[in-house]
């Protein structure tokens, strides 16, 4: 979350946020988390259909797995009545695990694929699970790149911002 | 290293508070530092919170008390005046088994009563605003009455045609099985009712919770009822049968506690578990969404198709982490969520009081829209606790106090909503988003504004809901 924080506060000097496009739920397997896959018009031009497409169904299959009903969640589920849900004061749920995998994802997803084309993915969990929130971003004119670059993520989306700038 | 934003960010301010939280202050005008505070405290909802957010209930807990007092009585003069007898006369089991009980129950009681039951967080502006365009657009009309269609989703789960409403207050489309609950005014996953007893909605992270507390509740009352009449006639074989009741009158108590409380609490038991084996809700329950009554056709789409992964699913699957992030700090770029409209802010708040005239009555209404959730049904028919205490009113109608409550909030409510609706991003404001920027100090400004005009509304809403509620409770 602070990585992200820093990751946004960076894109904020070389961009300005121009508009935000949100991945809506999709319903038709029930209740389960699962997002569209439709490819939002306002992205065609900043990314490959392909690449965002692969994107939303790798979350897809994260909260699948988080979701699962199967012999390990109902191992879980016992074990922490028997111990009177006392268990979870020492141990993640199987669900929170999956979630920081989730996140450590689509930080990776945003350092690697989506800041460079200025964009910038929200995880769900940040938006109650009811939307994927991608943030497109515009250069500004960027006069050189007046970040600190103590970080990685910094490092690479102020590379992203330089070389968009040189576009 | 101070994070970029807008303003001059001081940096002793920073440097003091950890790199996950910042000051949420950086209003040029406020001259001293302002702790960070967490989100339970600017939480939308009607909800109390207790140790720091770690516990969270409804605003009416004083079922809750009595439901702690009746059962902590009970146990107690049955530990204190039968069992010293009955653990010497039959078996030490009894106690042992009576304390476990016990202890199963009141763990029970407290994890559904303080644990979040799945409340959906409100929308953010910027989510809300971008709904709001779709349905527009869908309706192919711009912005035009203050009276907007219903809106609804239609969406097939499983071959099954179920329909999405959108929440006016949260400003979502709830997800399949949500409802809102009127009473805390948050939309809840899954929602089941919202139970007086345990002072909490009944929802998906806290259902397994509720079913072990009455399950067990049920084991206990009948174990306690039954070892009470046990001992009172041991005792009348003694001395006779009036002597026994005079040695001890706490057994009379108890049997007369437990004697009430079987009927509803097994009853209901016995309710939640044929809910659980169809996979239902109780929402779903009594509106007859999946009964056959409605066509043939209409089936539960959710049910796993036997009685024992129902089951399994419902007590032994995956509990989903609580998503209102309770004890997280504010962030300057946390964006709040938007103020719930009831129509105004979606339709271009303007000053006029025609408009606010015009939103009276759809305030008035907006109840009606809630009031077809059920808060609080049980099987009529079982007479169970729950239905017995619509709301915790002895009155029945249940809408009619939010209804008088929403129509006193209309003098103090539009003025507060306007000007929070213009600070929130309303469709007009749509085509220019810099001014959506948390990094700007006006933007912090306006946090703060908010936050300010967040309590006060919450302030103004409890003295009056409190005075609707004190006389009907």
């Amino acid at each position: 979350m602070a990585t992200e924080v820093h990751n946004l506060q960076e894109l904020r000097r070389s961009a300005s946020l121009a508009t935000k496009v949100f991945i809506q739920r999709d319903y038709s397997d029930g209740t389960i988390c699962q997002f569209q896959t439709k490819f939002p018009p306002e992205l065609d031009s900043r990314i490959e259909r392909q690449l965002f497409e692969e994107t939303v169904k790798t979350l897809n299959s994260f909260y699948a797995e988080a979701e699962k009903i199967g012999g390990s969640s109902y191992l879980e589920g016992c074990l922490a009545c028997a111990t009177a849900y006392f268990i979870f004061l020492c141990m993640e749920t199987h669900y929170e695990k999956v979630l920081k995998k989730i996140s450590r994802y689509i930080q990776e997803q945003n350092e690697k694929i989506f800041a460079p084309r200025g964009l910038l993915l929200t995880d769900p969990v940040e938006r109650g699970m009811r939307v994927i929130e991608i943030s497109i971003y515009e250069d500004r004119c960027s006069s050189g790149s007046s970040s600190s670059g103590s970080s990685s993520g910094s490092g690479s989306s102020s590379g992203g911002g330089g070389g968009a700038g040189a576009r | 290293m101070p994070p970029g934003g807008g303003g001059p960010m001081k940096d002793c301010e920073y440097s003091q508070i950890s790199t996950h939280s910042s000051s949420p202050m950086e209003s040029p005008h406020k001259k001293k530092k302002i702790a960070a505070r967490r989100k339970w405290e600017v939480f939308p909802g009607r909800n109390k919170f207790f140790c720091n957010g770690r516990i969270m209930m409804a605003r009416q807990t004083g079922v809750f008390y009595l439901t702690l007092i009746l059962i902590l009585v009970t146990s107690g003069l049955f530990f204190a005046f039968d069992c010293p007898y009955l653990a010497v006369k039959i078996t030490p089991a009894i106690p042992v088994v009576g304390g476990i009980l016990f202890f199963f129950v009141m763990g029970t009681l407290l994890r559904t009563s303080f644990s979040d039951p799945g409340v959906l967080p409100r929308a953010t502006p910027d989510e809300a605003a971008d709904l709001e365009r779709q349905i527009d657009i869908a309706n192919g009309t711009s912005s035009g009455g203050y009276r907007p269609p219903p809106r609804t989703k239609e969406v097939i789960i499983n071959g099954q045609t179920v329909k999405l409403k959108y929440c006016f207050t949260c400003k979502i489309f709830r997800p399949p099985r949500a409802s809102h609950c009127s009473l805390c005014d948050n939309c809840v996953e899954r929602f089941d009712h919202h139970c007086p007893w345990v002072g909490n909605c009944v929802g998906k992270r806290n259902y397994r919770f509720f079913y072990m507390f009455i399950l067990s509740l049920s084991f206990l009352t009948v174990f306690i009822f039954a070892f009470v009449i046990t001992h009172v006639i041991l005792r009348s074989q003694q001395t006779g049968f009036l002597n026994a009741l005079k040695d001890s009158p706490a057994s009379v108590l108890e049997a007369v506690v437990c004697f009430f409380s079987v009927w509803s609490i097994v009853g209901l038991s016995g309710f939640h578990t044929y809910l659980i084996s169809s996979n239902q809700t109780t929402n779903e329950d009594i509106k007859g969404s999946w009964s056959n009554k409605r066509g043939k056709e209409n089936y539960n789409p959710y049910s796993y198709g036997n009685i024992f992964t129902n089951c399994c699913v419902a007590l032994c699957g995956p509990i989903s982490p609580s998503l209102i992030d309770r004890r997280g700090y504010i962030l300057p770029d946390t964006p709040q969520p938007a103020a719930p409209s009831n129509g105004m802010a979606a339709y271009g708040a303007t000053q006029s009081q025609s408009d606010m005239a015009a939103a009276t009555p759809l305030l008035q209404s907006e109840p009606s829209l809630t009031s077809d959730e059920l808060h609080l049904p049980g099987k009529p028919g079982l007479g169970t606790p729950c239905a017995s205490l619509t709301l915790g009113q002895p009155t029945p109608p249940s809408s009619m106090p939010n209804l008088s409550a929403e129509a006193v909030l209309t003098d103090i409510l539009p003025l507060k909503e306007e000007h929070v609706g213009h600070q929130f991003l309303t469709p007009e404001e749509a085509p220019s988003p810099p001014r959506m920027l948390a990094g700007s100090p006006l933007a912090h400004s306006r946090t703060m504004h908010i936050l300010g005009l967040a309590s006060q509304d919450s302030l103004h809403e409890d003295s009056v809901r409190g005075l609707v509620k004190l006389s009907s409770v």
